[in-house]
């Protein structure tokens, strides 16, 4: 039977097992709506405020559940908003398949009304994209986005299809398997190099596990938990790692690099070996390149050959599925104590944990401790990006894996409420948190609208400063306090000499009134002592919560290694 | 260090697209790049000489193996293989020169495919010596015009 290309591409999402569908619609993607309409009770259509949010709604969907992330919107500026968030996702190795529609394949070219090239603008930000010029690859393409997006490194896949082809038919064929013969993602790692790589961890006195966001991916936490306990060998887990590893375990040492864990640095810059699994070697990680872990041997263990030796030289690479390779590896790594190793460690980590000025003072760090006890490391926490993020990652502690979710590599800012709601609706039952600044929720606000008509009951922390804090933090320390741009609350700064005028009384925007705008709930906290009680009464509330939290304006994000320094020229206080 | 690397990519629209914005995004330099279909209808051969340190090279080899649609990338440094460009040379000739020219012409095993009352034009093809050293040659009596095809490359033997 004959099918109209917006048929084929409901029918081809149900095959694809979608449940939900993020988005807006506009001129170039009505036949598609018209179809979605049909589909309602299959395909849940989640409508947002703006494609970014979208975007990201996909994203954290994808984050929470490995499951691929979908939105859609229309052409042209539907289409250029949606950069972001595919960029984002992206980065972060988060399979989403974003739709665009586009102006029918004879104006295509011609600057038409609403008319951007899409597959061009996004090329370099996804994995891959297509421009579905004939109906009958649609479905072909569909299938094959899907399976890009979800292979190999997950990515951001694209597809764009011009509105003559949502409206043409063919007969629908959705096909079984899928063979692109320039696409091989290699799964299974070599075993002469596994081989190589178990001798080397046998013989190390001093190793050292660096595990980044492939470990999440590839849904490797309990080989890893094994791998570490066996080899007995600390475990430093990046941004995207967090929660791969237990909190609390004696071998867990948390974030490394620029704001990371004192032990986690030291232990890079004097560890034997390196055992980088699913990492990238990322600046933030490393700091300077040149002095960074001077003693030691690296395995690299990643999926994308691109990663490997990029950065840093690698002795050891091994191309693969982390899990894979893993179970492989301990079948010839022996069983080790590495007692005198970590006890120098556990020196480090006693000496100089993660901490803050413990006074009575509001401070963000404490507010994330508190929802770490609170939620038991059960929630999902989403951050936004700059110092909250920094904050979340020190002192939230899941116990779960994608149960931090955080936009690491590119940063965006606007990142979090969206995410946030796109894990909720996958994760209903789970308590759903939002870290923000007051200026990163700001990127992305208009969502509310989209949470509360859909009763998607996310909790909104912003720890509000006031400030673009993170880029106020810099000029403080290395701009000689010349605060630019970075006031939030007044036109001029907002920190004068005169501390009694240190924040305008009027607040803008004033965040509980504009949750109770939205019909959200607004709670405003200006005392430490109240931070308990509030956070779990807002947790039972089965609303959307806006919990505006007035922090201390000038605190900063430490430790911090400045940039070029070394990770053990790590700055522990400001005098 | 020059590479030249053979790439075998889907014929697809965009497959061009997608390998110059690799180069561009992440700095890498094109000398040369000569694009054309192979025996197979579907899938087109890209001939690129890169120029860069072996860190950098691995690098491009790798970025370009990690996009879809390159189905097979060889680098021909240490493969017997034979390179050709060609050279398409407008050079000025009078009735003077032209002789002076046409005796250069022959040396080089190069042709006249054109002639007009003040120029000729010298179509070559060779690697890149010798299209050098032909230039070289050419240059006094006045190059006006040089139009290369980029450098095609192919491995010696079975």
């Amino acid at each position: 039977m004959l099918k109209t290309g917006s048929e084929i591409f409901c029918e081809s999402l149900l095959r694809e097992n979608v449940k939900v569908l993020f988005g807006i619609p506009g001129g170039q993607v009505i036949p598609i709506f018209d179809k979605i309409y049909d589909y309602r009770d299959k395909i849940k259509f989640i409508l947002t405020r703006h494609e970014q949010g979208a975007g990201h709604m996909a994203d954290g969907y994808a984050r929470s559940t490995g499951n691929v992330g979908v939105c859609i919107a229309t052409s042209g500026p539907g289409a250029t908003n949606l950069t972001t968030a595919l960029a984002t996702a992206n980065m972060d190795s988060v399979p989403i398949v974003a739709f665009t529609g586009q102006v029918a394949t004879s104006l295509i070219g011609n600057d038409a009304f609403q008319e951007a090239d899409t597959t061009g603008i996004t090329r370099p930000v996804t994995k891959h994209n297509f421009l579905v010029k004939d109906v009958s690859e649609l479905a072909k393409t569909i299938h094959e986005a899907f399976y890009i997006a979800k292979t190999g490194r997950p990515g951001a896949v694209l597809v764009d299809i011009p509105v003559d082809v949502q409206r043409a038919t063919t007969e629908f064929v959705y096909p079984e398997t899928i063979d692109i013969r320039s696409y091989k993602p290699v799964y299974t790692g070599h075993l002469g190099q596994i081989k190589k790589a178990a001798e080397l961890i046998n013989s190390a006195k001093q190793p050292l596990l660096y595990i980044g966001g492939g470990i999440i991916s590839a849904n490797a936490s309990t080989e890893l938990f094994k791998l570490a306990e066996k080899i007995h060998t600390p475990v430093t887990t990046t941004l995207l790692a967090i929660g791969s590893f237990p909190p609390n375990h004696p071998l867990n040492l948390y974030m490394p690099g620029m704001h990371g864990n004192y032990a986690a640095n030291h232990a890079f810059q004097n560890c034997d070996l390196i055992i980088a699994i699913g990492a990238r070697f990322d600046d933030r990680v490393t700091g300077k390149l040149t002095a960074f872990a001077p003693k030691a041997k690296i395995i690299h263990i990643d999926i994308d050959p691109t990663s490997i030796s990029k950065n840093v030289q690698v002795n050891i690479p091994v191309v693969g599925d982390a899990k894979s390779i893993i179970n492989e590896l301990l079948k010839y790594v022996k069983k080790k104590n590495n007692k005198e190793w970590l006890k120098r460690i556990s020196e480090w980590q006693k000496t100089n944990p993660f901490s803050y000025k413990k006074d009575n003072k509001l401070r963000p760090q404490y507010i994330i401790e508190k929802i770490s006890e609170i939620t038991k490391g059960e929630a999902i926490v989403v951050t936004e990006v700059g110092q909250n993020q920094m904050w979340a990652a020190q002192f939230y502690k899941p116990k779960h894996p994608r149960h931090f979710l955080s936009s690491g590599g590119l940063g965006t800012m606007g990142y979090g409420f969206p995410a946030a709601i796109g894990a909720k609706i996958a994760n209903p039952k789970k308590t759903v948190i939002d870290i923000a600044g007051d200026g990163s929720i700001q990127m992305n606000i208009q969502e509310l609208a989209t949470a509360v008509l859909n009763n998607i009951n996310v909790k909104i922390v912003i720890l509000n400063n006031a400030h673009l804090g993170m880029v106020r933090q810099w000029q403080e320390l290395f701009y000689k306090r010349r605060y630019s741009a970075v006031c939030l609350c007044k036109p001029d700064g907002c920190l004068p000499s005169d501390a009694s005028a240190k924040r305008s009384t009027i607040m803008i925007p004033d965040f509980v009134k504009l949750a109770e705008s939205y019909n959200a709930v607004g709670i405003r906290v200006t005392k430490k002592e109240d931070v308990e009680s509030t956070l779990i009464q807002a947790l039972k509330i089965d609303k959307t919560v806006v919990m505006d939290f007035i922090v201390e304006e000038e605190e900063n994000v430490l430790p911090m290694v400045p940039t070029g320094a070394a990770l053990d020229e790590i700055i522990m206080s400001l005098a | 260090m020059k590479h030249t690397i053979s790439v075998l990519v889907e014929n697809k629209s965009g497959v061009l697209a997608r390998i110059a914005t690799l180069f561009a995004a992440r700095g890498y330099n094109i000398d040369s790049l000569a694009v054309g279909e192979t025996d197979d209808p579907s899938i087109s051969r890209m001939t690129i000489v890169v120029n860069g340190d072996e860190k950098i090279l691995e690098q491009v080899e790798k970025q370009l193996n990690k996009l879809i649609d390159v189905i097979k990338l060889n680098d021909f440094l240490n493969v017997e293989h034979i390179e050709r460009d060609l050279v398409l040379i407008k050079v000025k000739a009078d009735k003077n020169s032209r002789n002076e020219i046409l005796q250069i012409v022959d040396i080089f095993r190069a042709k006249i495919i054109d002639v007009s009352v003040s120029t000729v034009i010298v179509e070559m093809t060779g690697d890149e010596n010798k299209i050098q050293a032909l230039l070289n040659m050419l240059k006094p009596f006045g190059v006006k015009e040089v139009v290369r095809t980029g450098i095609i490359a192919i491995a010696r033997g079975g």
